[in-house]
């Protein structure tokens, strides 16, 4: 039997998604505050094919003693910096909905949209903590359910200013001296709960019309996102999410171990946890490549899921394994494609291209 | 020896400025126009690019102006891209700080800093108005005289955050399993601001990024002297500049600041010719692209505060006054003066004088520090400004996007560098180097 093409994702951040993975990788600290490390990644996932790097972020440092990764660049200017020297891999950021200015978010996507030509996206995510509140001192850290109605606000709210340009709204028409054609611009008139906008966008509608749209899978309210990341434990809780969100591409998280045996992943289990033990929410896998490759098309045929978002434990060992010998053995069983077909994120993911809803209005 | 001229390139804006009806004319979007700019200005050993800031779309009479340029991206998000195809040029932007929050603008501005290796500048702007704020959570909540207030105590926290983190907290002891000590604790308490926590990013290579303000009135001046690197202005002449810069540097010893801390860089344009008499040829055929009839009747709407657009813009100007109750009929654009009677009192005066139609008015009026002439005459012109203490440098504002740079990078710089007044090349790897290491 033939796999369904599975959509493959990767979280760059730090030295890797364990807690001690900066201690055993060969990463230097110091670099992980420069764009050059990010870079190096997000080739090594483009040479691989894979659709999309993720890279998190949080307006609060993390949290956690002195022997964990403290301090981040913004995720969005750094995937912003490696943007113009990369040519296929999508770029998402978390970008935090709770103290910024949805104004803001719309635009910055969209320019990541321009500046990586048609490869943006977002993982919109509320801040939650009094942490962050106190960063900002304007309101009080909202309760889970009023922060992730607002999320779902700011996600609709940043597509109907992308949409508030319609394609095509620069003329450059020399005869009447107009530079736009006004009415294809739009004005929003948002208003909800927690933030108005008037509108239109000062920036003109992305070259995707929506950058990609990601939500988490805990959050109630990801109607209209175009990509839904699950982070659960097991195969019940990722069959659960497709059938929540029937309309996205969900992903099932998951952290990965690998080695050439399975004895030798487990040891670099052990040694990762006796420096700083860590149960991380989402999947996770130790063992060999192979095994892993049989176990991605076996739980997404299982669960429905359109694929993975893959946390490497250190990098770059676990991204070197999963790119070298994971991918070649997806391509062998036909689960993964042997080269980009399309040049957005939108093509990798076989998204069509987004409809304006002010088109023709 | 001679003071060493600072150079930054303005990204064309959305004004009319900028002639978009040129067949050179490209996209004000598109990430290559950005690229090409900024490895022309680094060519030319420039010190930054500097991109505006746009917060809402300008209106006038009730309906989206056509008839400039509109609309551009998110000035962070593309120097961040930036920083990925340039090496040394300084990357400068306007954040307003109005609409935005300390923590936040420390965040990006650092963060574009160490993306860049220490090469971030940013322009501190106040955006008072409620119209601005319909795009945004809080809406018009700044009264204009808290402007400088909210700037001053805005910019003080930002470069709190900057200062957070220690020199060396970032330890990176694998062996011992200490990445950082000491990170990042921070208090601000104050009127505008009530603030603490965690910062979270490292100091930068910059240590305090670039600062730059922008305004002309007494607290601008103010405000600059105390806090700025950098102050852009707007003054003409040679005598009106050096009464500018004079003004503004003997305000730095208030603060324990000495002549050089506070750079002066005038706005300016150019336009070039094989003779002085070509190049003046092409500035006056500039400006009529610049104000056509529609633009001059917009322009003097905006201070009759009236519909005009019966008149006909190579007539003379109305004979009824403005209407100063009336609702402003454009917005978004800056307003550089508020008495709407007085400054029509005196471009009848002008015009009456010299028999100028309303669009030869508009031109005269709007005219700003302009170099006309051939690559030798506007390097020696510019020397001049700088060497008389008048400036220490400009922003050029090219008339094209994205190519209005290069003419200027091919023949006037090597000018000014024969003049041994600008350098051949960078002395260092910093915009801060770039600025203050050479004078």
């Amino acid at each position: 039997m033939v796999s369904a093409q599975l959509h493959l994702g990767v979280a760059i951040d730090g030295a890797g998604y364990h807690p001690a993975a900066w201690r055993v990788s060969a990463v230097e600290p110091a670099a992980l505050f420069t764009s050059g490390h990010y870079l190096t990644y997000a080739k090594l996932a483009e040479a691989a094919s894979l659709d999309f790097v993720t890279l998190d972020d949080s307006l609060a440092l993390q949290p956690g003693g002195a022997d964990v990764v403290r301090g981040r660049l913004d995720a969005l200017l750094t995937l912003s910096a490696i943007a113009p020297v990369t040519s296929r891999i999508g770029l998402i950021p978390t970008v935090t909905t709770t103290h910024t200015e949805p104004f803001h978010v719309s635009t910055s996507v969209a320019t990541l949209d321009y500046t990586s030509r048609g490869r943006a996206g977002v993982l919109a995510v509320p801040s939650l903590t009094d942490a962050e509140a106190a960063h900002f001192g304007r309101r009080a850290a909202p309760a889970d359910a009023d922060a992730q109605a607002e999320n779902a606000d700011v996600v609709d709210v940043i597509a109907r200013l992308w949409d508030s340009w319609e394609d095509g709204a620069i003329i450059r028409d020399e005869s009447t001296g107009r530079f736009i054609d006004r009415e294809k611009l739009h004005y929003v008139d948002f208003e909800g709960r927690f933030f108005s906008v008037k509108g239109p966008s000062i920036t003109p509608r992305p070259p995707q019309g929506h950058p990609v749209t990601a939500v988490y899978g805990d959050s109630p309210h990801a109607v209209g996102a175009d990509l839904v990341l699950a982070r659960v434990n097991d195969l019940d809780g990722v069959r659960e999410a497709v059938s929540r969100f029937p309309g996205a591409k969900v992903l099932a998280t998951i952290t990965i171990v690998l080695a050439e045996t399975e004895q030798a992943a487990r040891d670099r289990q052990r040694t990762l946890d006796e420096l700083h033990p860590s149960r991380p929410d989402g999947l996770h896998f130790v063992g060999t490549p192979a095994r892993l490759a049989a176990n991605l098309q076996e739980w997404a045929d299982r669960t429905g899921a359109a694929g993975f978002h893959i946390r490497p434990a250190v990098l770059p060992d676990d991204l070197d394994l999963f790119a070298g010998e994971v991918v070649p053995a997806l391509r062998v069983a036909g689960a993964f494609r042997q080269a980009y077909s399309g040049k957005t994120l939108r093509d990798h993911l076989g998204l069509g291209r987004a409809v304006n809803q002010y088109a023709g209005v | 020896m001679a003071k060493q001229i600072k150079l930054a390139a303005h990204f064309p804006g959305v004004n009319n400025t900028t002639v978009w009806s040129d067949p050179r004319s490209g996209s004000q979007i598109d990430f290559a126009s950005f690229e090409h700019m900024a490895r022309t200005a680094e060519r030319g050993k420039f010190d930054f690019m500097f991109l505006a800031e746009g917060l809402r779309l300008r209106e006038h009479a009730g309906k989206i102006l056509d008839s400039d340029v509109v609309g551009r991206p998110n000035t962070t998000a593309v120097l961040a891209a930036l920083s990925a195809v340039t090496t040394h040029l300084g990357l400068a932007g306007t954040l307003s700080s109005t609409f935005n929050e300390p923590y936040e603008v420390a965040r990006q501005v650092a963060s574009i800093d160490h993306l860049s290796g220490g090469r971030a500048a940013w322009n501190v702007v106040t955006s008072p108005d409620a119209w601005t704020g319909k795009n945004f959570r809080r809406g018009g909540f700044l009264k204009r005289e808290d402007r400088y207030a909210r700037a001053e105590e805005f910019l003080a926290t930002v470069r709190e955050l900057w200062d957070s983190w220690p020199p060396e907290a970032l330890l990176g002891d694998k062996e011992n399993g200490v990445f950082a000590k000491d990170v990042g604790g921070f208090v601000h308490s104050g009127p505008q601001f009530d603030i603490h926590g965690e910062f979270t990013l490292p100091r930068t290579p910059q240590g305090q990024p670039i600062v730059i303000q922008a305004g002309d009135s007494d607290p601008g001046r103010e405000f600059a002297a105390k806090a700025a690197d950098v102050i852009f202005s707007r003054h003409g002449s040679l005598a009106d500049g050096q009464a500018f810069f004079h003004d503004v540097k003997r305000r730095l010893v208030t603060y324990g600041r000495s002549y050089g801390d506070l750079l002066i860089m005038p706005a300016a344009t150019f336009v070039l010719g094989d003779t002085d008499a070509e190049a003046a040829e092409r500035a006056r055929e500039i400006r009529l692209q610049q104000v056509r009839p529609a633009t001059a009747i917009q322009f003097i709407e905006q201070v009759w505060s009236r519909d005009l657009s019966e008149y006909d813009a190579d007539g003379p100007l109305p004979e009824l006054d403005p209407d100063p109750d009336a609702e402003p009929l454009t917005w978004g654009r800056v307003r550089h003066e508020q008495d709407q009677l007085a400054l029509a009192a005196k471009w009848r005066s002008i015009a009456e004088e010299r028999k100028l139609s309303i669009r030869e008015l508009v031109i005269e009026v709007t005219a700003r520090q302009q170099f006309v002439g051939t690559p030798r005459r506007v390097a020696e012109t510019i020397n001049e400004y700088v060497q008389s203490d008048a400036a220490d440098g400009f922003v050029l504002v090219p008339h094209l996007t994205p190519v209005g740079l290069d003419e200027f990078v091919d023949k006037v710089v090597p000018e000014l560098q024969e003049l041994g007044v600008f350098r051949t090349d960078y002395a260092g790897p910093t915009l801060r180097e770039h600025l203050f290491r050479e004078s």
